[in-house]
């Protein structure tokens, strides 16, 4: 008897369920870091999806994929901790409820 | 049976790894303090990375665990360090309702992720890399990153340079 390999259903899901946990974080956390670390958490989700079909398509698109979003997971990283850093600066606080001046 | 202890171990790391990433991640939107917040945040990504592992993407668990779980975490902690973010702690329940819709749209989401991969089956045209092929991983990779890709490669330099001088910028004192 020979046990079959981890579907790529699995892979898929765990990636979902990371990504919903992510979206749900990002929703309810008013901590402009925590809301960060949620996107990143996301973004790690969606590679995961490209790793996935990548290996189980056995095609090297998605891993060139994931590359570029990387890179553009640091260069946001980058712009957008340094913006954090200018609003606590400005404001003295970074809670995204009460940073509301383009409020109408 | 051999191979099937190597397909048993695969199990058992994937099913452990699963578990622990959505543990941590599970805790990582639930604490207070954002430190322990992003140190979940670097647990996840190393679970991940030994996921990326099983998928025989060797690159990208390494860039993983460098670009993501060292440098990325690292910039956040060391703002979380820079920032006072004792006010954080006492903004508590308020907007209960909408957060409750939130999680409700947010599960209603993972419902139709899940259905959705588990009612279609994984179809298309197969491309050249076996597992066979993909023991030299960073070799194919780089191949395909510099001929197929190296256009997107360029304007992601390019993308990397202007964010460096962006956040020097921003951060930069106003001098006079």
């Amino acid at each position: 008897m020979t046990i079959p390999e981890v579907p790529p259903v699995l892979y898929l899901v765990l990636s979902g369920i990371l990504f919903t946990i992510g979206v749900i974080g990002a929703l309810t956390r008013r901590n402009a870091l925590v809301v960060f670390m949620c996107i990143e958490l996301m973004l790690n989700a969606v590679n995961l999806t490209f790793i996935t079909f990548s290996r189980f398509l056995q095609s090297l698109d998605g891993v060139l994929f994931a590359f570029f979003v990387m890179a553009v997971a640091a260069a946001e990283a980058a712009v957008g901790l340094a913006i954090f850093v200018l609003v606590y600066r400005s404001r003295g606080t970074i809670n995204v409820d009460e940073v509301n001046l383009l409020k109408w | 049976m051999a191979e099937n202890i190597g397909i048993l171990f695969q199990w058992l790391v994937f099913l452990g790894m699963a578990f622990t990433s959505i543990v941590a991640s599970l805790f990582l939107i639930t604490r207070k303090n954002p430190i322990h917040s992003a140190l979940l945040l670097v647990l996840n990504f190393l679970c991940v990375a030994v996921i990326y592992l099983l998928l025989q993407s060797q690159f990208i668990a390494v860039i993983q665990v460098i670009v993501y779980a060292g440098a990325i975490v690292m910039l956040v902690v060391f703002v979380i360090m820079l920032l006072d973010l004792e006010e954080e702690l006492r903004s508590g329940l308020r907007l209960l309702y909408s957060k409750v819709f939130g999680v409700g749209l947010a599960g209603l989401f993972l419902v139709a992720i899940v259905y959705s991969v588990a009612a279609s089956s994984l179809t298309g045209k197969r491309g050249p890399y076996t597992p066979d092929k993909l023991q030299a991983n960073v070799k194919a990779v780089g191949e395909v990153l510099f001929t197929d890709y190296l256009f997107p490669f360029e304007i992601v330099s390019i993308l990397i340079v202007a964010a460096i001088v962006g956040a020097v910028v921003l951060s930069k004192k106003k001098s006079r």
